[in-house]
């Protein structure tokens, strides 16, 4: 078995394994060092010796490394008592302790970017070091944060149900963050996303992967090779990944028949509208205004009532759209940009350019100042 | 997870409220005011949100390709009243509003009768990476 496999695999049983720990009455901070240097062993001893039940085989080495550390910290009668409430070894059902793991690392008393660290490092079974590459941070930094968050759910009681919204947004924030160093945050995502969904009969979460897979389908048509964004309008059609629209579109199709429509599942289905058009003049727009419709309905968000009215240019003209957008506050993140698209598809150049412009000055991203600078040029020099 | 510069400066920035200069300070006013940036880099360190600080030479220059062949122009027009750049922190944090606090509290640095400087700093968020999900 080749190193990478072994990788894979090991990833995949990681909450699995830390999970049976915890509901062993592990302390979760102890569990997961002690997962980690299971881990490691495990890298180490199997290119020689597979073992027949590698989930089994981590357990036992995981168990006994937390074991060892147990007894190095004289917490002699917690450990003797431990001893005596360990279960008889056997195959164990994995999805609820994996379930409570993503419930734990997802928990309300963390802050966003530790419930994401701690997701990636206890569910995920990535190292500190990668979590902090991909999130451009010293490993010291990282190793911080994790560890902080593991102080802070250390006292959280393992028997409460967990918050399968919170959970699902965590999972989004490490998709929508992309990828940089040698590891892909999205990919890892629809990994995890995909492991939640599989354990848990939730629609939201089969809606979440549904709507990461049609994201991720056309995310090699999204830019050029030199890094640039290229529109949603004319991205080459031909490079959207077929395969991962038509298993995000079956998934989808399954979570709304269920009739419990929620957010993830109503942005999916927008996706779903516009990876299912040949070419962007067959967008179904009024169909995607109604979704947004609903959405706007589920979530109140702004920022979806300002992707409605880029819906609305589309469905009924840029006069629509503008009026619109008239009923929003113009501080919101892109307002600008979508007036200024609005304007020009009005034929308003002159407004759009200086539009533009000043939207490329809002912008948070480099690849996003780059293209709407662009557009200003564009316009300015066709004048 | 969104990145901010703190930017410390010689020159430029609006006046301190408390504004001695250093050398007028006590010994013991600078060694407490150096403490008290440590101990923020500590603390930060402490919390996962410290990337990355270093402090800078007052001796800047402006540079300036001078055309084909020649060395390159330095300090042109600027030399009396250029911007100076004393020091920088790169802090990671989850909103705005946790940067501005943090910045609030390095300007609060002790200075001359051990209060707060109040200086200026200046706060910049970096550009992020681009986010997948904007159509």
């Amino acid at each position: 078995m080749t190193a990478q496999l072994n990788e894979a695999l090991l990833r995949g049983l990681t909450p699995g394994v830390l999970g049976i720990l915890v509901r062993r009455g592990a302390d979760f901070a102890t569990a997961e060092d002690a997962v980690q240097e299971a881990l490691i062993e495990a890298l180490r001893v199997w290119p020689e010796d597979q073992p027949h039940d590698p989930k089994g085989w981590l357990v036992t080495v995981a168990w006994r490394k937390f074991l060892d550390a147990t007894r190095a910290e004289t917490a002699r009668r917690r450990r003797e008592d431990l001893l005596e409430e360990e279960p008889a070894p056997g195959p164990a059902a994995a999805t609820d302790d994996t379930l409570q793991l993503y419930f734990l690392c997802a928990h309300p008393s963390l802050t966003p970017s530790s419930a994401v660290a701690l997701t990636l490092r206890a569910v995920g079974g990535l190292t500190t070091r990668q979590i902090a590459q991909a999130y451009l941070v010293p490993e010291a930094t990282m190793a911080q944060r994790i560890s902080r968050a593991k102080r802070t759910v250390g006292e959280v009681r393992f028997d409460q149900p967990g918050d399968v919204a919170t959970v699902l947004r965590v999972l989004y924030l490490v998709f929508n963050e992309g990828y940089s160093g040698d590891l892909d945050l999205a990919a890892e995502a629809i990994r995890l996303t995909r492991q939640l969904a599989a354990a848990i009969d939730h629609p939201e979460a089969a809606g979440l992967l549904a709507l990461m897979l049609l994201h991720h389908a056309r995310r090699a048509a999204r830019t050029t090779p030199e890094g640039e964004l290229v529109p949603l309008a004319e991205q080459d059609r031909s490079r959207w990944d077929t395969a991962l629209i038509a298993e995000g579109v079956h998934i989808l199709q399954a979570a709304l028949a269920r009739d419990r429509l929620g957010e993830f599942q109503a942005q999916a289905a927008i996706a779903a509208l516009h990876a299912d058009a040949p070419a962007a003049a067959e967008t179904d727009w009024v169909q995607i205004v109604e979704w947004y419709d609903e959405l706007a309905g589920l979530t109140g968000n702004p920022v979806v009532r300002l992707n409605r009215a880029v819906a609305v240019g589309e469905a009924d003209g840029p006069r629509a759209g503008l009026a619109a957008l008239a009923k929003l506050d113009s501080s919101l993140p892109r307002y600008t940009a979508v007036a200024a698209y609005l304007h020009e598809r009005d034929g308003d150049l002159a407004t759009a350019a200086r539009l533009y412009a000043e939207a490329a000055q809002q912008a948070s991203n480099l690849a996003e100042v780059a293209h709407l600078t662009r557009q200003a040029a564009r316009l300015n020099a066709s004048r | 997870m969104a990145k901010y510069l703190l930017l410390k400066h010689y020159r430029g920035a609006p006046a301190a409220v408390n504004n001695v200069p250093m050398a007028e300070w006590t010994p013991e006013e600078i060694s407490a005011h150096v403490q008290y940036m440590q101990d923020f880099a500590d603390r930060l360190k402490q919390t996962g949100e410290y990337v990355d600080g270093q402090a800078l030479a007052p001796e800047g220059l402006w540079v300036q390709y001078n055309g084909e062949g020649r060395p390159p122009a330095t300090d042109g027009p600027f030399a009396e009243t250029k911007d100076l750049i004393a020091g920088w922190m790169v802090i990671d944090v989850d909103s705005q509003d946790r940067a501005i606090e943090l910045a609030g509290e390095l300007s609060a640095a002790p200075g001359a009768g051990g209060k707060p400087i109040h200086e200026w700093l200046e706060l910049r968020p970096f550009y992020g990476v681009a986010p997948t999900v904007t159509e």
